[in-house]
């Protein structure tokens, strides 16, 4: 009997690795080689024209990129746009999902249209705010203009003070749901019955969700903070269609590949594009350690 | 009284806030709407409601670029990458969800580590890559390239998934001398159903959404996907974008997207969830 179970069993992990396989080759292929590639061109001076007579050059391009103005600018408005974004997402995010947990009527209605946002392609919402961000026919500049708020129309994307404000802005608009959605799940599967003693025991809402609700959220917090902040760094599409490549909005993503395709430096754009993993790759391990920490006290 | 009328105010405000929740949720997609349905001068009135709606700009998108093809370049990348991932990811998941063997977690952990790859870290080796393979300009190059997103994800959510089921469903299956092939596609295919249509949607939705990769891979104007089309509508000079084009472009992209979402609301909630939560 054992035999047979044995034999089974090692029939079943051969037959595992086999399911594996395809997988892992494909991964291997789409992401694993070209990785490596990748880091490899960083230290050479190819160009895309013609990769094949690249040259090594050492740590040239990384010297280089450190001493690029631009390259800073990327950066800080990339940390900006995380930073920024994802607070103003993770407030919005509770107070929508604090409302979706209540029970009233139409609640399913509204859970569908918190959807809408996160369903249309990041290219179009692009191009639908900045549309109504507009500085001469823009609906923003008239509907703040109407209400005296300001007093002459805005430059939106086109004023260095403005254009990150307004690309974090439909940022927010489009990824709230995504966080209001993970923090409702959240609090669904937190225990009713410490709210229903607070409740008997007269505490005001108020302190219930800052003693109770949040300390209790906080593992759900923590996994979706840590999704939207790697989104977050490594945004491309939105800048790329409100802004093109203007230094004043720049992310990491954009810059890099400027530098790859459009520049067609290939062995630089590299360089960046590796110095983007590794900060991601460092941000994260710091993120789960502290996160794991947190947990353990 | 004075109670009655402080649960009032609390409870009008509550209706307030998700009023105004409502309002900030639909209204940019609605304004695109309204923009799309102006043509001529009017478009440069803002007006809350058309008075005169006009379906030119709608014919005008696919006359002036090739939109159609843009949208079957589309749909054609994203059904392959799906039913590519899925097909993968279904066996894979029976792997790490069903059978113990050393080095699973380490396997799930890689797998989770490539979802968060920046996009930009593999882009110049892809491109050599896809170069090499002599796909530059072609769809092929979207459908297998997408895999890097599509496939950690499908993996993960479809083991979440396989190994809630419960464990006697296969022992009857192993009793009756079935193969491990046998079992994935006769016993846990069946009763996959549900996770399957919810993480092809997930990946369906996040294939037609890419926009770096169709970016930089392809290079005519029908080969476009519809994000990249639609991010490139230029008008005559720079300064003078087709607005009413872009809008009804738009909408015309996004109103399938939505009406899936309202569908299969309840499943897309559970696939995020599931993705993230439980992992």
């Amino acid at each position: 009997m054992r035999a047979r179970t044995s034999r089974l069993t090692h029939q079943r992990v051969r037959a595992a690795w086999l399911f594996l396989a395809p997988v892992l080759l494909v991964l291997a292929l789409v992401a694993g080689w070209p990785l490596l590639k990748t880091i490899a061109y960083g230290f050479t001076d190819a160009s895309l024209i013609d990769p094949a007579s690249a040259k090594f050059v050492g740590f040239d391009n990384f010297s280089y990129l450190l001493l690029d103005a631009n390259w800073w600018a990327a950066v800080w408005n990339t940390v900006v746009f995380a930073v920024v974004s994802v607070a103003l997402e993770t407030a919005l995010g509770l107070i929508i999902a604090l409302a979706l947990n209540a029970q009233f009527p139409g609640r399913g209605g509204l859970r569908a249209a918190i959807l809408i946002p996160w369903a249309i392609p990041t290219v179009v919402s692009a191009q639908m705010w900045s549309w109504m961000f507009n500085d001469v026919f823009g609906v923003i500049n008239h509907i703040l203009l109407a209400l005296g708020l300001i007093a002459q129309p805005i430059a939106w994307l086109a004023s260095p003070d403005t254009a990150l404000l307004a690309i974090i802005l439909v940022d927010v608009w489009k990824t709230t749901p995504f966080m209001a959605l993970l923090l409702l799940a959240g609090l669904q599967m937190l225990p009713q019955e410490c709210f229903e003693s607070a409740r008997v025991d007269g505490v005001h809402p108020l302190k219930v969700f800052l003693r109770v609700t949040l300390p209790l959220l906080k593992p759900a917090l923590m996994v979706a903070v840590i999704f939207r902040l790697l989104d977050a760094l490594r945004m491309f599409d939105l800048v790329y269609v409100m802004s093109g490549n203007s230094r004043d909005t720049m992310s990491m993503s954009v810059y890099a590949r400027q530098q790859l395709i459009d520049f067609g430096d290939l062995g630089f754009g590299s360089a960046a594009a590796t110095l983007i993993f590794a900060i991601i790759a460092l941000f994260t391990v710091v993120y789960l350690t502290v996160a794991r920490v947190g947990r353990e006290d | 009284m004075q109670r009655r009328t402080k649960r009032l105010i609390g409870k009008s405000a509550f209706y307030l806030l998700l009023a105004v929740i409502v309002l900030y949720t639909v209204f940019p997609f609605y304004w695109a709407v309204v923009s799309s349905l102006k043509s001529g001068s009017a478009l440069f009135q803002v007006e809350f409601w058309p008075a005169h709606p006009q379906w030119h700009n709608y014919l005008a998108v696919f006359r002036e670029q090739p939109f159609g093809r843009n949208i079957l370049n589309s749909l054609f990348v994203a059904v392959s990458t799906v039913a590519l991932s899925l097909a993968l990811a279904l066996a894979a998941a029976w792997s790490l969800g069903r059978v113990r063997f050393r080095g699973r977690t380490l396997l799930l952990l890689v797998i989770l580590g490539v979802s968060m790859f920046p996009q930009i870290a593999v882009l110049s080796g892809m491109f050599e890559l896809i170069s090499s393979l002599g796909l530059y300009n072609n769809l092929l190059a979207l459908s297998f390239s997408y895999l890097i997103f599509t496939l950690p994800f499908t993996v993960w959510v479809l083991t979440t998934f396989m190994r809630e089921l419960p464990k006697e469903l296969e022992e009857a299956a192993i009793v009756d001398g079935a193969t491990p092939l046998t079992i994935v596609t006769r016993v846990f295919m069946p009763l996959m159903g549900p996770a399957l249509v919810t993480t092809g949607l997930l990946a369906f939705i996040a294939a037609w959404n890419e926009f770096l990769f169709a970016l930089t891979f392809t290079l005519s104007g029908d080969m476009r996907t519809v994000p990249v089309a639609i991010a490139l509508i230029s008008g005559a000079s720079e300064h003078e974008l087709p607005w009413g084009n872009i809008m009804a472009a738009s909408v015309i992209v996004t109103v399938p997207l939505i009406a899936l979402v309202l569908v299969f609301q309840r499943r897309i909630v559970s696939g995020l969830t599931a993705g993230a939560i439980k992992g």
